[in-house]
């Protein structure tokens, strides 16, 4: 044990200084549950963090492309953590995300990192918030989380993102579903895309007119974008950097770290196997399953 | 494993390269799918980006002779000899030797059952879990054939 952390201590320096394949040795361990101590960033840069979420084939990779790229052109260096769905049957998981981002592979100011939920929706958060951590130490200005969004799991987004950009797509109005896990309050902006597309349109305005219900002074824009096409993306980044996201969020924004780290504290205990066995065979309640490993 | 199933260079067809994509994560894999017309420097910074264990790359093209080679010498100098290759796709018989001699472990050409793949890599984990050499820096002359 204590060889391993003298290796991770030197896993650590070596990613600070720059080791692009010992970050992502790292990233491995985190996404492992592995405790990594990562120093706390003592300089005054902090990373921009955007989280794109969304309901699936809307088209949230193809618009992360766009971004690396318009970040690119500002001379930042771009992380990306692309989450995707694993199999909870065989655990197996295809992520391709990476397909839709011509602009991940070309250069090393981008860092694309797809990452599975592992059937675990609580741990990938957990490690998330590790991740997201260590790649600002590293020097990562502007980091993407993408996620797939539907039902609770993508409030979670609001945890580590700074800004939230929710997309939706013509034929789909998930987003009005969404509404319902409030979703559609956090983000700092609704793009929806495919705006070459006939239905793009009325699916903007169904959305404009739900969100004309709540307090407007703090809800979000809605835009509409074409990722394929290339329209609206420079729009949309100058609507993001100068949103302000309302003051209620960073309460929201706690609360959902709490949870997380919560979720992690559980997820990570040693005797999780254990517990869930002797629930299981019935020995123990739920409620002393949840005070032996909150303890 | 985590594994990146990768297209180098200009061929145009991935249906095989996705099929077995979707095999692999039907057995329990992490597959991270790069899309078309990959350069092996972009497909060896992918693989160093998602830390992965293994390297799949389909190619129909005829260009495995000067594309494999490459890749595979970019693993090994840019630390990652730890990384398994193995290839699929029209790859002539006459030049498996030299293949196998970069580095790749294994070759599965048309007709391959998806099964046969999944014991590969099984067998392939079995020797991690007894620290012999999967990858493309350490050839101790093992072999899926």
């Amino acid at each position: 044990m204590a060889l391993e952390l003298t290796g991770n201590k030197e896993l650590l320096g070596s990613a600070l200084r720059g080791s692009r394949r010992d970050l992502s040795r790292l990233l491995s361990l985190i996404e492992k549950g592995e405790d990594v101590a990562i120093p706390e960033n003592t300089s005054t840069k902090k990373s921009m963090i955007l989280g794109i979420t969304g309901p699936p084939g809307v088209g949230k990779s193809t618009l992360v492309g766009r971004i690396i790229s318009y970040w690119k052109k500002e001379g930042k260096r771009v992380a990306v953590l692309a989450i995707d769905p694993s199999s909870p049957r065989t655990g197996g998981a295809l992520l391709g995300d990476r397909v839709r981002m011509d602009s991940a592979d070309s250069g090393d100011h981008v860092f694309v990192r797809s990452l599975s939920t592992r059937g675990n929706p609580g741990g990938i958060s957990a490690s998330l918030m590790s991740m997201v951590k260590l790649l600002e130490s590293c020097g990562w200005e502007n980091i993407i989380i993408e996620t797939v969004g539907s039902g609770q799991s993508e409030i979670k987004i609001v945890a580590f993102a700074d800004k939230i950009i929710l997309v939706d797509g013509p034929d789909r109005g998930d987003i009005i579903q969404a509404e319902k896990a409030g979703i559609i309050e956090l983000a700092d902006l609704i793009v929806v895309n495919k705006s070459d597309t006939p239905g793009a349109l009325k699916v903007a305005e169904t959305i404009k007119s739900a969100l004309s219900f709540s307090n407007e002074n703090d809800s979000p824009q809605v835009l509409l974008v074409s990722a394929e096409r290339n329209t609206g993306v420079d729009e949309m980044m100058e609507l993001i950097r100068y949103s302000k996201s309302p003051i209620w969020r960073d309460r929201i924004k706690i609360r959902e770290r709490l949870l997380s780290l919560w979720d992690y504290r559980l997820l990570s205990s040693s005797q999780l196997n254990q517990v869930i066995e002797d629930i299981e065979t019935g020995s123990i309640s739920l409620e002393d399953g949840l005070d032996i490993l909150s303890r | 494993m985590k594994i990146v199933m990768a297209k180098p260079g200009l061929d145009g067809h991935d249906r095989g390269a996705k099929v077995i994509a979707r095999a692999l994560r039907d057995g329990g894999h992490e597959v991270v799918y790069t899309g078309l017309r990959r350069t092996p420097e972009e497909i060896s910074r992918i693989v160093m980006d998602e830390d992965a264990d293994a390297l799949g790359l389909s190619t129909l093209s005829g260009a495995h002779d000067v594309l494999i080679p490459r890749i595979c010498a970019l693993l090994r100098d840019s630390g990652m000899g730890h990384v398994m290759v193995f290839l699929g796709g029209i790859i002539p018989k006459r030049d498996h030797e030299k293949m196998f001699s970069e580095g790749v472990r294994a070759i599965f050409g048309p007709g391959s059952r998806t099964e046969e793949i999944l014991m590969f890599l099984e067998d392939a984990s079995s020797r991690i879990g007894s620290n012999m050499p999967i990858g493309v820096l350490n050839d101790d002359g093992w072999r899926w054939n």
